[in-house]
């Protein structure tokens, strides 16, 4: 049963990586990887937050949107089918979590608060939190699968954003064609990154 | 006026494309130019829900309060989504199931947004339309460009028809493995913006 728990962690963060693999997130991505500072906050904020709206998404599919969901407040709604509410739904839930996370952090955790606050409000709209609930429902994760995939998509993205920003800082010394310079390069040194990535897709465990 | 419409639709394509310059929007884009069909379904809904976007934005921008502004424009954007998934659904039902979850992501497709934030809000409607297709279209042209590439390199063909005859059915083409995968993309898109940037040097970074 752990196996099958760590499979799907090892699966999200390395071989399906958000960001290589997927190209979620990639806005983000690009632009905050100058430093790795701040790329490691953005990083622990994804993490943050996937790792708590992909369970929450989960809670709301299984037991309001999908077909016969509703059947727990009474049998008659159990024909139902409000899955087409989704999209709607789940980017509702991202935003409103990501403000209350905000106001807790805020409020009981100012250090934190400091490190990961600027970007929270960005995370709202980034694909890769999104893109972790509609990958959910897709494959159909119960709760606690579904909070493991949550965890593991955020260390992975964070992994793929730091990497990329170490290695954007050493850039700074290397003589780059001018056509190149910033995002022509970016986009080429994250190509290796998923090349690199890839060998790990014979994992199996 | 017609100026103004004209440098809306064109400007979008080279001189200020939001992809190559921008950096918008490749999030929900990339994954879904391994073949040239899904790439156009995928472009075609892009840009629907951009101008659509943008127009229902610039309608309401006077009505919508600022501090909740961010709310509104994603419940517009997720609501046409959602009617361009149902439509793709119905419709073409085979590529909306290769589109999986990225018909979905464009409801976080930062040029929809980031079209509605900028440019809707301060428009009037018919400007923030063609703003919009515009939009689209720069983007749409990125998605075919490195599509086209993914496609013929990848699998020798174009819109599912072979065209170059694979080594393993008796042809001559042994198929670059690489461009199916995604590292391909990130590759294509680098090139992209590097001959784009030599062509127009004036978008060229300092850092």
């Amino acid at each position: 049963m752990l196996e099958h728990y760590l499979s799907i962690a090892l699966t999200a963060i390395f071989v399906e990586n958000m960001a290589l693999a997927f190209f979620l997130g990639m806005c983000s991505f690009l632009a905050v990887s100058k430093k790795v500072d701040t790329a490691i906050g953005l990083g622990m904020a994804v993490t943050f937050v996937l790792a708590i709206t992909v369970p929450m998404n989960n809670l709301i599919y299984n037991y309001l949107l999908r077909e016969g969901a509703l059947a727990w407040i009474s049998p008659e709604l159990a024909k139902y089918d409000l899955s087409f509410l989704g999209f709607l739904t789940y980017i509702g839930t991202i935003a409103a979590i990501v403000q209350i996370v905000e106001m807790t952090l805020d409020r009981y955790a100012p250090a934190l608060y400091g490190a990961l606050g600027v970007f929270l409000p960005l995370i709202a709209v980034n694909c890769a939190i999104l893109g972790g609930s509609l990958f959910m429902v897709e494959r159909e994760y119960d709760l606690a699968e579904s909070a493991v995939y949550g965890a593991g998509a955020g260390i992975g993205w964070a992994l793929a954003i730091v990497g990329l920003a170490a290695i954007r800082e050493r850039l700074r010394y290397s003589n780059i064609p001018a056509g190149l310079r910033g995002l022509g390069i970016t986009f080429i040194i994250t190509g290796l990154m998923a090349i690199g990535f890839m060998a790990f897709a014979g994992i199996q465990l | 006026m017609a100026d103004k419409a004209r440098e809306a639709l064109i400007d979008p394509l080279f001189n200020n494309n939001p992809i190559a310059l921008q950096v918008l929007g490749i999030c929900s884009a990339l994954a879904v130019t391994t073949k040239m069909d899904t790439a156009m379904v995928m472009s075609i809904a892009v840009i629907v829900v951009v101008a659509l976007s943008n127009f229902f934005v610039s309608v309401l921008r006077d009505q919508i309060p600022n501090s909740i502004r961010i709310i509104v424009q994603l419940t517009i954007i997720a609501s046409l989504v959602i009617v361009t998934d149902q439509i793709l659904k119905a419709y073409v039902f085979e590529i909306s199931k290769q589109l999986s979850v990225f018909v979905g992501l464009i409801i976080t497709n930062c040029i929809v947004m980031g079209r509605a934030e900028a440019y809707a809000m301060q428009n009037p409607p018919g400007l923030s339309f063609i703003d919009g297709i515009g939009n689209g279209l720069g983007y749409a042209i990125i998605l075919m460009v490195v599509a086209f590439f993914r496609e013929l390199l990848g699998s020798g063909s174009l819109f599912g028809a072979q065209l170059l005859k694979l080594a393993s059915e008796g042809g001559w083409y042994t198929p670059n493995g690489l461009m199916v995968l995604s590292p391909g993309a990130f590759f294509l898109i680098g090139f992209f913006i590097w001959i784009l940037r030599t062509w127009k040097p004036d978008q060229v970074e300092e850092e």
